[in-house]
């Protein structure tokens, strides 16, 4: 027995102690929430806040601007339901009117606690077109659950002549699209100011801390414009919250799946490791 | 191979296949009694562990490939169509991506690890230049992999990288149209390089063949560095070194699960997140970190040589870091003949040993560098001139310590075989170093 054959026992016996605790934790979170529980997560204050706001400038266009506890970081972390939903409310009121969000279907919306009926309500207020029909003909229709999320704009070009030349990327992958996604994503919705001495906004630019620069996109948020159904406050802050976890979900719909299973695996490999290397022991010990 | 003297089994069936053909007989006699030094350390899984790898991205690879589709216009959707509407996508699409990762990890420990016990050193130079080989292979076909989700950095990376070769030249041009199959990284680039990424994991495989072939012609190293003088040195390779491949094979999976399940994304850049655009430069283009210390010292050479007070340019920029790029790999595969020295194991060569773990500390200094931007400035100096101070002192190793200490490193007393050290505790005349 020596320094290194003790370290790797050491890990395997801490990974094997530490993992059934983390497959209970786990699954219970797995659960949907009943609306009394999404009623009951409104009540509690939002969790975790944001530190550090201004930070100094990096080299990297997309400096990270503060860190965000999120509910879904860390090896437990899961989405928040109540958040998800209201981070629905906040895209479909407000940045839907400017981004897609091409790569979610209408169906995967039952992720996020609602049942069949609910998201079929939510497609049908959309229209697609489909066909040709019989007669060859296009036609308009309601969106299935079956559907994408319908976009703004028919294409970029329609999209950037509205929005002063600039595109407002899809965002269904956003979060993953930049460092520390989902602080960017808050930073650049909380983070709108006046512009640093010497530098002038063109006509419809806005500068942007988070961003470091100027950008097309007006403060999309205003304290009090989405109406929440339970009682969280409705300020920019909480707006964009909400939005950057529904976002996360966007772009990672199978985070909770991903970390139960690496739960999993780790103790399986953990104890069969475990194993291995006590039989390792045993027959290296006729040698020795 | 295997059609020598044969014991017959025991078994009707295998012994009905085995003499006809020695399957049996030879995995009997390369995997079952092959005589193995009994002091390998842990550093020892490593070849073991990329087999395993090789596996895993094979396996999971035909099962992408079985969803992807090589178009520019369609391949970034159905990588993220696997992600979101196959069933384990997800799964698949990060192990293979987490898995090139630590498939280079575990290489570069094993290309390490020879490298510090003197693997390299007669008679093992061909089992050294095969692996060599395997590594420039495992190069180009991930360089080809990242390529096929065709994102941001995909493209741009692409674009980067094959530029490179028209600083060859008279040819040059040529060869970058000929890998572009057109004017520009474009959708025969796309087609070409998924057709080459499929391919060139099966050359890999054969080249491992071959290099576990002469591995098991000349026998393996060993941390002491000598040769085995009998089989009180050896223990069959199974069950002693099966088990324990086993075992720190599972360790490691360990830690690569760590990654896909819980920070997949952790070793790939969020640009690869967006679509390639050839009318959006990133504003910094950096290939994957396995390639960071190599792309250092393509960017180190920033002025031209030519003739002194002359406006005449014989290495441009451009092409000197490509030849100091590739030369810095080309080093490697003739190791065995700038390293004369007839001490194998670093444990008995102190300045040698000062020498590789600085040089070690050099090549990941170099990533470093590699991962920042060209401009960069730290610690008030450009980072491109640590960069190429990197650079220097990486030649340097090869082309001035190494044949230096071949002449006036005078090392310590080798111990007489594997088996006395063990066997007998006191001290040796000049004790080897803290034994493990
Ligand atoms: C009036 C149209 C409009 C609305 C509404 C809008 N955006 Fe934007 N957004 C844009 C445009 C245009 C850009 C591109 C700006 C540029 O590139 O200069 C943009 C850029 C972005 C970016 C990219 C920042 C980066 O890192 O490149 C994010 C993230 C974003 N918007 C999030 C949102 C969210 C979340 C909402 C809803 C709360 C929203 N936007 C609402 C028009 C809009
Ligand atoms: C030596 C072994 C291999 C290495 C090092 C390797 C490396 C890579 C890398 C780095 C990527 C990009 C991952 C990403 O960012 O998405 C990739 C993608 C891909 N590879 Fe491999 N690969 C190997 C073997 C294979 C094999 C045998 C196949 C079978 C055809 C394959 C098929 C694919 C496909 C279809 C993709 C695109 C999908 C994707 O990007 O996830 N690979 N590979």
């Amino acid at each position: 027995m020596n320094s290194r054959h003790f370290l790797l026992i050491a890990v395997s016996a801490l990974s094997i102690a530490a993992s059934p605790a983390a497959v209970f934790a786990a699954e219970a979170k797995q659960d949907m929430p009943t609306p009394a529980d999404l009623e009951a997560a409104a009540e509690i204050p939002p969790e975790g806040t944001v530190a550090d706001e201004a930070h100094a400038p990096d080299h990297h266009a997309a400096a990270p601007h503060g860190h965000v506890d999120w509910h879904f970081s860390g090896m437990f972390g899961s989405y928040d339901r109540a958040a998800l939903q209201r981070g629905l409310k906040v895209y479909r009121e407000v940045c839907a009117a400017c981004h897609s969000l091409k790569r979610v279907y209408y169906r995967n919306l039952e992720d996020l606690g609602y049942d069949e009926g609910q998201v079929k309500n939510i497609a049908s207020q959309y229209n697609v077109t489909d066909g040709p029909n019989d007669e060859g003909e296009m036609f308009e229709r309601a969106a299935l659950p079956s559907d994408h999320f319908v976009s703004p704009y028919p294409n970029d070009n329609a999209a950037k002549a509205v929005n002063n030349g600039a595109l407002p990327p899809d965002l269904s992958l956003i979060t993953k699209a930049r460092h520390h996604g989902p602080d960017h994503v808050f930073g650049v919705l909380t983070s709108f100011g006046p512009p640093p001495e010497g530098v002038t906004p063109g006509q419809g630019q806005y500068w942007n801390n988070q961003m470091q620069s100027l950008i097309s996109m007006a403060p999309p948020l205003q304290d009090g414009q989405v109406v929440y159904e339970d009682d969280v406050p409705q300020t920019v802050e909480q707006y964009s919250r909400d939005v950057v976890e529904f976002l996360a979900w966007a772009a990672d719909p199978y985070m909770e799946e991903r970390k139960r299973t690496g739960i999993k695996v780790i103790i399986f490999l953990a104890v069969f490791a475990g194993l291995m290397y006590a039989v390792k022991r045993r027959i290296w010990a006729k040698l020795h | 191979m295997g059609s020598g003297q044969r014991t017959p089994f025991e078994n009707p069936v295998v012994e009905w296949i085995d003499s006809r053909l020695p399957v049996f007989t030879m995995m009997q006699k390369e995997y079952g009694v092959f005589p193995t030094p009994r002091n390998f350390n842990y550093f020892w899984n490593f070849g073991a562990i990329a087999m395993i790898m090789l596996v895993l991205m094979i396996v999971t690879g035909i099962v992408l490939a079985m969803h992807y589709t090589p178009h520019t216009a369609m391949a970034f959707n159905s990588v993220e169509r696997i992600m979101r509407d196959v069933n384990g996508g997800w799964l698949i699409r990060y192990l293979h991506m987490n898995g090139a990762s630590f498939f280079f990890i575990a290489v570069y420990i094993h290309i390490f690890r020879g490298m510090y016990y003197g693997s390299y050193k007669k008679p093992r130079e061909l089992l050294w230049i095969l692996g060599v080989l395997i590594f420039l292979l495992m190069m180009a076909t991930a360089f080809m992999g990242y390529v096929l989700p065709w994102g941001q950095m995909s493209y741009w990376g692409a674009t980067v990288i094959t530029n490179l070769f028209s600083a060859i030249p008279v040819v040059g041009e040529s060869i970058v149209t000929l890998l572009w199959g057109g004017f520009s990284v474009d959708n025969p680039t796309l087609n070409r390089f998924f057709a080459l990424h499929y391919l060139l994991p099966f050359v890999i495989f054969a080249v491992v063949f071959l290099h576990v072939w002469a591995l098991h012609v000349v026998g393996s190293n060993n941390p002491l560095g000598i040769d085995t003088k009998g089989p009180q040195d050896t223990v069959p390779f199974h069950p002693y070194y099966t088990i324990k491949d086993t075992f720190g094979t599972l360790v490691y999976l360990i830690l690569f699960c760590f990654f896909v399940f819980f920070m997949p994304d952790a070793l790939g850049h969020p640009d690869n997140y967006t679509p390639a655009n050839p009318l959006v430069t990133p504003p910094h283009i950096v290939p994957e970190w396995y390639f960071l210390p190599f792309y250092a010292m393509l960017r180190a050479i920033t002025f031209n040589i030519g003739i002194p007070f002359t406006d005449i340019v014989i290495i441009s920029a451009k092409l000197g870091g490509v030849l100091v790029m590739f030369g810095s790999i080309a080093l490697l595969f003739v190791l065995p003949w700038i390293d004369r020295h007839p001490i194998r194991s670093a444990r008995f060569r102190p300045q040698y040993r000062v020498a590789l773990l600085v040089w070690l500390a050099v090549f990941a200094f170099l990533g470093y560098v590699g991962s920042q931007p060209a401009d960069a400035v730290k610690f008030g100096i450009p980072l491109s001139y640590l960069g190429l101070l990197g650079t220097v002192y990486y030649y340097g190793f090869f082309l001035v310590i190494l044949p230096y200490l071949n002449k006036h490193e005078k090392g310590r007393d080798l111990p007489p075989s594997i088996s006395i050290p063990i066997i007998e505790s006191p001290e040796p005349a000049a004790p080897p170093e803290k034994r493990r």
